[in-house]
């Protein structure tokens, strides 16, 4: 099939503001756009930027915005875009050059909710015991890849770009919800405060985003309550 | 820019994180090209085996066996009794630093069974395998880079390796390039850790990322360091048709079947024990031969991978990613229809040669490289040999990374800095300044996707003299119109076209290592098999390959040094069944 695909480019060293490339490329239905993007690359421009590694969506090194949506471009097939295609830098964060974001404050943001496990007692000789309840009280966050897709869909992310966003609120979920660890109560007060969790408005772009099929939002909601109600046993 | 630390790691996948949590005193840096989380430790599916024994008996003296018979005997056994000793403490560690494995009814760690593995020497599969769903990899790479942010390991992200320092015989940094700016920085250290991953994008189908170009592997062999075994390429016999990605043999573990053309189930008619769960060498053999005798499914070269009789809720519960892979990438519905898939480049058993330790060895008498290490898929220890089993890439990650930091951590409070090299970025800075005024008009996307059908044509499942030959002329063409790639892209900020064209040197110096040891080895083992030499030769062959590269190019040496046998009759080669 032949697509046109419109792509939004920008390179600080010879443009002075952002304009709109066209290339027409023939792929196979089932050729995944990150295909497309290598077809224009390594046959017509190889000026053309982008992040990419795995190829299979479990990196996150491609999410971009496709037709309006954060998508991996290694997950978008071909035949689901049509004969046309509209590809931006994802919004929310700061352009380095084309579809290539600065992730620096992104990362930073996700360091500051402890992304990793706190325990006060000694460990164990082999493993701590988890039942399979616990264990999959915290399921759907693992599968976080840090991509940056959530977070780069909040309206609230793109009005306050200080606001912790919605990836960092699923990794702190992953720990609070976790039956081993003990660091809850500091991660709560971290996500209590003016930045955290409230100014998150539920508009559910972040759920609709996540390529890891992630329900971000109702786990921001989880967490909300957990402050409230300050419970974080069960749902 | 100049940096100075006791240690640098280049590299921030399982190994070089594994290795870095070991350095809580030292100073120390790592480099990644891509950000720490899109290591592809990120894409391990299946497992990491550890002989725990939650879920039956199990040893780790059995695990140890069944990593040396799989390897067909090209395992240095010490090594081995090693990997599969330390398996089970470097499991836990894990778990006690954060990893969600799955769990059994008692709350303890959930093993299932996986190629290769067995009970009691090869009696029947047993369940080994520890793990967290179909993304124990994902899990392992998460849970390391959250306990770096934790002991605050210094990233340099977006950093790409193009040089090894080397003064007086003693490693004392490297030199970057970083992508961002298109600066070149000097790393100056006590002790250098490559765990720069494998060369699967030397083949046109594979499992692994476009990441995966050798760059630990060529900038070490550059520098006159051996290449260790690479004829022992690993296809998996599962990735999915024409895509390459994995449908992790975790399926097979939870017993899915291998269904040729006709409708057959014919792994058992191959390994009446075994069947499915053969190792991968095994495995992928028997498919090439359903599809040359014409059973693979409507005269095209695939077979189909079942998963139907295991039912939905299984499939959602412990296989959820690959049955997301199979509707994504080929619109098929597993737990309804059976998935196409084919052998896919997958894995290097060789790599640069190292000891138990992880410290990089440079001849067939074992001397040590003083500050050079190597751990993880770039280093060849060899517990793999010429057929590495599923799920230990993952041991081999922690286990010999761990090893390689408690190394490190030693040696840099007994040694000082070796002084820099004069002009210590000279070299880089070349490679990177060739490209930039190239007026070549070659294409390195050309030269690329012609290694990759060379590789996948020639140096593929089977190989022969005559295949070989053929693919060592075609790689010394594409080495002569490397020299000529020219850039369209001239700037300096976030140049992957550049970053593209350097990787592309490397994967040409894996593949030239690899065709040569393929070449020189007239017998078939492993991984590696000869059609005009189908058996394994123990009198001639029991020897691990060296390939040095020579000063004129196209110009390889072939050495070869003695596989590490342990006094025990069990362990002594005999004809691999299962």
């Amino acid at each position: 099939m032949n697509v046109l695909m419109r792509i939004k480019r920008y390179n600080p060293e010879v443009n002075t503001k952002p304009y709109w490339a066209e290339y027409r490329v023939e792929v196979e239905p089932i050729d995944r756009l990150l295909d497309a993007l290598n077809v224009i690359k390594w046959t017509q421009d190889g000026t053309l930027t982008y992040r990419r590694s795995c190829a299979h969506g479990v990196c996150g090194s491609d999410a971009m915005r496709i037709n309006g949506r954060n998508r991996l471009a290694c997950k978008v097939l071909m035949r689901d875009v049509g004969n046309k295609v509209t590809i931006e830098p994802m919004l929310g964060f700061p352009v380095i050059k084309d579809l290539v974001v600065d992730m620096e404050q992104f990362f930073e943001k996700y360091k500051l909710v402890k992304p990793y496990l706190i325990t006060y007692d000694n460990e164990p000789t082999t493993e701590r015991l988890q039942s399979q309840r616990q264990r999959a009280r915290f399921d759907e966050g693992t599968k976080c890849i840090l991509c940056g897709a959530c977070t780069g869909s909040c309206p609230s992310i793109w009005g306050n770009p200080d606001w912790v966003g919605p990836a960092s609120i699923v990794n702190a979920h992953r720990f609070i919800f976790d039956s081993r660890d003990q660091g809850a109560a500091e991660r709560l007060a971290i996500l209590s405060q003016r930045d955290g969790v409230w100014r998150c408005r539920t508009i559910f772009n972040c759920a609709d985003a996540c390529p890891r099929n992630i329900p971000v939002t109702d786990l921001i909601e989880q967490v909300k309550r957990a402050i409230v109600y300050n419970d974080t046993e069960e749902v | 820019m100049y940096y100075k630390f006791d240690v640098v790691i280049v590299g921030s996948g399982g190994a070089g994180l594994m290795a870095a949590m070991q350095l809580p005193q030292a100073s120390v840096a790592v480099l990644t090209k891509l950000y720490p989380t899109r290591s592809h430790t990120g894409a391990a599916q299946g497992g990491v085996a550890a002989a725990l024994g939650n879920r039956e008996e199990d040893h780790w003296k059995w695990h140890m066996y069944d990593t040396v018979k799989g390897g067909d005997y090209l395992v240095d056994q010490p090594a081995a009794e090693i990997l599969a000793r330390e398996a089970i403490d470097a499991v836990y560690e894990l778990e006690h630093r954060g990893l969600p494995f799955n769990r059994t009814e008692d709350g303890r760690i959930d093993q299932r069974r996986f190629g290769g593995h067995t009970r009691n020497f090869g009696e029947a599969p047993v369940r080994r395998s520890c793990y967290a769903a179909d993304r124990t990899g994902h899990m392992i790479l998460q849970t390391m880079y959250q306990n770096a942010i934790k002991n605050q390991v210094r990233f340099f992200n977006e950093y790409l390796v193009l040089d090894l320092l080397i003064n007086d015989g003693q490693a004392c940094g490297v030199v970057a390039l970083e992508i961002r700016t298109g600066e070149i920085h000097t790393f100056h250290a006590k002790a250098v850790l490559f765990a720069t991953g494998g060369y699967g994008r030397a083949w046109r189908v594979t499992s692994n990322a476009f990441a995966c170009m050798g760059d630990g592997m060529s900038i070490a062999y550059r520098r006159g360091i051996p290449l260790e075994d690479m004829e022992m390429y690993q296809f998996h016999p599962t990735g999915i048709y024409k895509v390459g990605v994995l449908l992790s043999e975790a399926a097979r573990g939870e017993g899915a079947k291998l269904l040729n053309g006709k409708g057959q189930y014919f792994m058992e008619r191959y390994m009446p024990t075994l069947k499915d769960l053969a190792p991968r060498d095994i495995v992928s053999r028997c498919i090439v031969q359903e599809i040359k005798e014409g059973r693979g499914v409507d005269g095209e070269d695939y077979v189909l991978l079942d998963v139907r009789h295991l039912g939905a809720q299984k499939i959602a519960e412990k296989l959820p990613d690959i049955t997301d892979f199979a509707r994504n990438y080929l619109g098929v519905e597993p737990i309804t229809e059976p998935v196409p898939i084919q052998p896919t480049a997958h894995y290097a058993m060789g790599g640069i040669p190292t000891d138990i330790d992880a410290r990089v060895v440079i001849d067939k008498h074992w001397t040590p490289f003083p500050g050079f290490y190597a751990a993880g898929e770039v280093a060849c220890v060899s517990v793999h040999g010429a057929n590495r089993l599923g799920t230990n890439s993952l041991v081999d990650l922690i286990v010999f990374g761990r090893r390689a930091g408690k190394h490190m951590a030693k040696f840099i409070t007994e040694t000082n800095y070796a002084p820099l090299p004069s002009e210590p970025d000279g070299f880089a800075r070349e490679l990177v300044e060739h490209l930039s005024r190239s007026t070549g008009r070659e294409s390195a996307a050309r030269i690329r996707s012609a290694l990759q059908n060379e590789m996948d044509d020639k140096v593929f499942v089977e190989r022969s003299e005559s295949s070989l030959r053929h693919a060592l002329d075609t790689i010394e063409g594409l080495q002569d119109a490397y020299k000529k790639v020219e850039l369209q892209d001239k700037g300096k900020l976030f140049n992957t076209e550049m970053v593209e064209a350097l990787e592309l040197g490397f994967l040409l110096d894996c593949a030239e290592a690899t065709i040569h040891g393929a070449l020189a080895r007239t017998e078939s083992r492993g991984a590696h098999y000869r059609l005009d030499y189908p058996r394994r030769d123990d009198v001639n062959w029991l020897k691990h390959t060296l390939a040095y590269k020579g000063t004129k190019a196209h110009d390889v040496r072939l050495d070869y040094k003695d596989v590490i046998l342990i006094n025990d009759p069990l362990f002594q080669p005999k004809e691999r069944k299962y």
